[in-house]
């Protein structure tokens, strides 16, 4: 059993990264915005993950698990937002949402 | 040597099905209007990640992908996308803008760039894959790693996490204390 090599992962991971920038740029919506954060998120534990089973070291599979904890502590904050916005009446649009003044 | 290279070809087969299930969600999270579509569409995403990692021997990682961000995550995305209702987005309606096409272009360089540094920089370097034995990606290394090595990461990521869900606490909780113009109350 070999599969793949890392390189494979490695073009998955790449592509992952990339649609979720582009979401990034292109949605106005938050919570869009919010879920291509996580596919960037997810592409970089793939190629974390990846080398760590190339190079048979754990190490990898410890920084992607960190990078977990971390998304979800993002999407706590993030939805906070949202949802404090949405309750404030304010328009949920990011090219609208260009000033703090609340 | 046939039982081996079945077993090479089904993991390939594998890998492709969980592959394009990963590309394919991936592009219809950030193209379906309907953000509870798009949340479903990460679930399938995040599931066929966790194939990729169960593939790459990371099995504890692969369960906490479906628990942690499948289970958890989304669940509260799709509670935020609910409370929120139907806030359709297009982001592909009309004539494309210069943004639209600029971020295109941008992200397809960027797609193009880690190809093409792939491909020419690791030649050779990248195909001998190490050797691994049974106890790697369990939960008993993972756990062995972050207590020992990992400890700091493990405290820090301890804290993060604690400060988040008081912040999370604070963010929901501060804007019912203090309405603003236009909030019924």
């Amino acid at each position: 059993m070999k599969g793949p090599d890392v390189v494979w992962y490695l073009c998955v991971a790449g592509f992952l990264f990339s649609t979720g920038a582009l979401g990034v740029l292109i949605r106005r919506s938050p919570l869009i915005v919010l879920l291509s954060l996580e596919i960037m998120l997810n592409g970089a534990n793939l190629a974390l993950i990846a080398f760590s089973r190339h190079f048979a070291q754990g190490d990898g599979q410890i920084f992607a698990l960190t990078v977990m904890a971390v998304a979800a502590s993002e999407v706590v904050v993030g939805l906070g937002l949202i949802v404090a916005i949405a309750r404030q009446k304010l328009d949920l649009d990011v090219d609208k949402l260009s000033t703090l003044r609340g | 040597m046939i039982v081996a290279s079945f077993a090479n070809v089904l993991v390939w087969a594998i890998w492709v099905l969980a592959a394009f299930a990963c590309l394919g969600s991936g592009i219809a999270v950030i193209s379906f209007t309907n953000p509870f579509y798009a949340s479903l569409s990460l679930i399938g995403n995040l599931a066929s990640l966790a194939v990729m990692y169960l593939l790459l021997s990371a099995e504890f990682v692969a369960a906490a992908q479906v628990l942690v961000y499948a289970g958890a995550v989304m669940v509260m995305f799709l509670f935020v996308t609910a409370y929120l209702g139907n806030r359709a987005d297009a982001p592909w309606a009309g004539a494309p803008s210069w943004q639209t096409l600029g971020a295109v272009a941008a992200c397809s360089a960027l797609f193009v760039e880690v190809i093409v540094v792939v491909g020419l920089k690791t030649s050779g370097r990248l195909s001998h894959q190490g050797k691994i034995d049974s106890s790697f990606g369990r939960p008993h290394e993972i756990g062995r790693l972050f207590l020992t090595d990992h400890l700091l990461a493990f405290e820090i990521t301890s804290i993060v996490l604690l400060i988040a869900a008081v912040g999370g606490v604070i963010l929901g909780s501060h804007s019912r204390d203090t309405p603003t113009k236009g909030v019924q109350q």
